[in-house]
């Protein structure tokens, strides 16, 4: 298969970024899309050009280090995966394909397709843990939990934090990613203790980072590669609300 | 409690409270309209009923706030929003996931908030402001049979309650979402419910120029 591909291209924060054109030839359908972003790295090492930087770490669809808006959408054209996990015969032969940043204000381009993403972290770090000891592994079934409570968690668990989300959303918001941590500790007897403390502390980081706020249009869930409900920002509005009320 | 409308949640809240009173309002306004195509008669008893009941005359400036509130809270957000994305994409493709209505809220309410500005120059000056500053008001059903004999007025008057439409198709099941009374059970329940009064509301409002458009009444 061959490609036009349209990479944005940045020296670093500082600097204002551009579009460069690459043709890219002989690429096998199998290839998956970073595979092919480093056969053109190779290709512009070899031309003594500075090869595309981009995130990457799995590459098996589970930590949350690929991102990419890859022809208008996050991940790229196909559902429920990461970039990593996107292959070539997702395109047509001889396709355009643009290749941008996440662009979101607490998102901040570092260089070429690689983004600043600690603004999660720092989310994290405010409250998305529990404080308890939990000693060793216990043994099964010696803590309840309710099937529903079980999956709901897990489901919201499921979250990888790769901020397509935020990518996508036309507000930049990170409700979704919130709303996914806050939910699966919710759910939870252990993370229940803390919940309102929570629920409040990460919200006020969310707001103090920048992102926006949440118009319900569910675009995050239909881009996010885990496929994480809205109604988990429903619980996240529960949550923050109650706790506010109670205080 | 102390500074939940300092966050973006929080702002919300006010969105959705307001954005629920405004569609409750909208339903009793639904049907007293609808009185005028029963008859001259049964529309002439509740518009007297609007100007001279206490409960009308407490909530009118109530009304008006509720507006304001929601009016000046959409501004604040969509605002905040915008700053959020300073940069955009150079491709978008994403509007399959998306309801159109969701994404243009703030120009749907705008196109609401300009017809709005008419409808009351048109109506509401005419018949209950001047009952509350003791001028005569017009007699109403014949302000209805003259405003509604000019094509380009229906035609406005139809496009406005289509804007309308399209902002509580979303706005309605929204609001919900916002106060944290959803789940994944009613996501659907709810998008469903609000197409439903959408229609409802849309269509009841909409027969009223239509009806008067082609003289389907008698004096
Ligand atoms: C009778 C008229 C109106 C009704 C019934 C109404 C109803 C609603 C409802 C129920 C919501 C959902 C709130 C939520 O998502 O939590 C909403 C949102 C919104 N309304 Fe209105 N509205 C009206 C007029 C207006 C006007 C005049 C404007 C002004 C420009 C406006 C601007 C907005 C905006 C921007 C949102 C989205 C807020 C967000 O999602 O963050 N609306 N409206
Ligand atoms: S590289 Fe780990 S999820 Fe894509």
């Amino acid at each position: 298969m061959k490609f036009k591909l349209k990479i944005w291209r940045q020296k670093n924060a500082k600097t204002k970024g551009q579009f460069e054109t690459y043709n890219i030839e002989n690429v096998s359908p199998d290839t998956s899309f970073l595979e092919m972003l480093d056969i053109l790295n190779d290709k512009l090492i070899k031309e003594g050009k500075a090869p595309v930087s981009f995130d990457h770490d799995c590459r098996e669809g589970i930590c949350g280090m690929c991102s990419l808006y890859i022809n208008g959408r996050a991940h790229g054209p196909d559902d429920e995966v990461t970039t990593c996990q996107l292959h070539m015969r997702k395109f047509k032969d001889g396709d355009t394909i643009t290749v941008e940043p996440w662009r979101s204000a607490a998102f901040p381009v570092i260089k070429d397709l690689v983004v600043d993403r600690y603004a999660f972290d720092k989310i994290l770090q405010a409250g998305g843990f529990i404080s308890v000891n939990t000693g060793g592994v216990p043994d099964g079934n010696t803590i309840p939990v309710s099937k529903e409570n079980a999956d709901e968690s897990m489901d919201a668990a499921a979250c990888i934090g790769c901020g397509a989300c935020v990518a996508t959303c036309k507000n930049g918001s990170a409700m979704l990613f919130v709303a996914a941590r806050v939910s699966s500790l919710a759910k939870l007897p252990q993370g229940k203790i803390e919940g309102a403390k929570r629920a409040k502390a990460m919200v006020a980081k969310m707001d103090e980072l920048g992102f926006g706020g949440c118009t319900n249009t569910q675009a995050c869930e239909a881009e996010c590669p885990k496929a994480i409900s809205i109604s988990h920002i429903a619980r996240l509005n529960r949550e923050f609300l109650c706790a506010k009320i109670q205080e | 409690m102390s500074n939940i409308f300092c966050s973006t949640i929080g702002k919300k809240l006010i969105m959705s409270i307001s954005g629920l009173f405004l569609v409750t309002f909208l339903l009793l306004h639904l049907s007293l309209n609808l009185t005028a195509l029963v008859s001259k008669e049964a529309y002439k008893t509740v518009c007297d009923f609007m100007d001279t009941n206490i409960f009308i005359q407490i909530m009118v400036p109530v009304l008006a706030l509720g507006f304001a509130v929601h009016i000046l809270y959409s501004i604040i957000i969509t605002l905040r929003n915008m700053k959020a994305r300073p940069i955009g994409y150079s491709v978008s493709n994403r509007t399959e996931a998306s309801s159109w209505a969701s994404k243009n809220m703030f120009v749907l309410g705008a196109i609401v908030l300009c017809f709005l500005a008419l409808h009351l120059s048109h109506f509401w000056a005419k018949m209950q402001l001047q009952h509350f500053i003791g001028g005569h008001g017009k007699e109403a059903y014949s302000l209805l049979i003259e405003l509604f004999k000019n094509w380009y007025y229906c035609v406005l008057y139809i496009v406005w309650v289509i804007a309308l439409y399209f902002h509580i198709s979303h706005g309605f099941w929204s609001a919900f979402q916002t106060i944290g009374a959803n789940n994944s059970k009613w996501i659907p329940r709810l998008q469903c419910a609000a197409k439903i009064y959408a229609i409802i509301v849309s269509l009841g409002f909409i027969s009223i120029p239509v009806y008067f458009f082609f003289g389907l009444y008698t004096v």
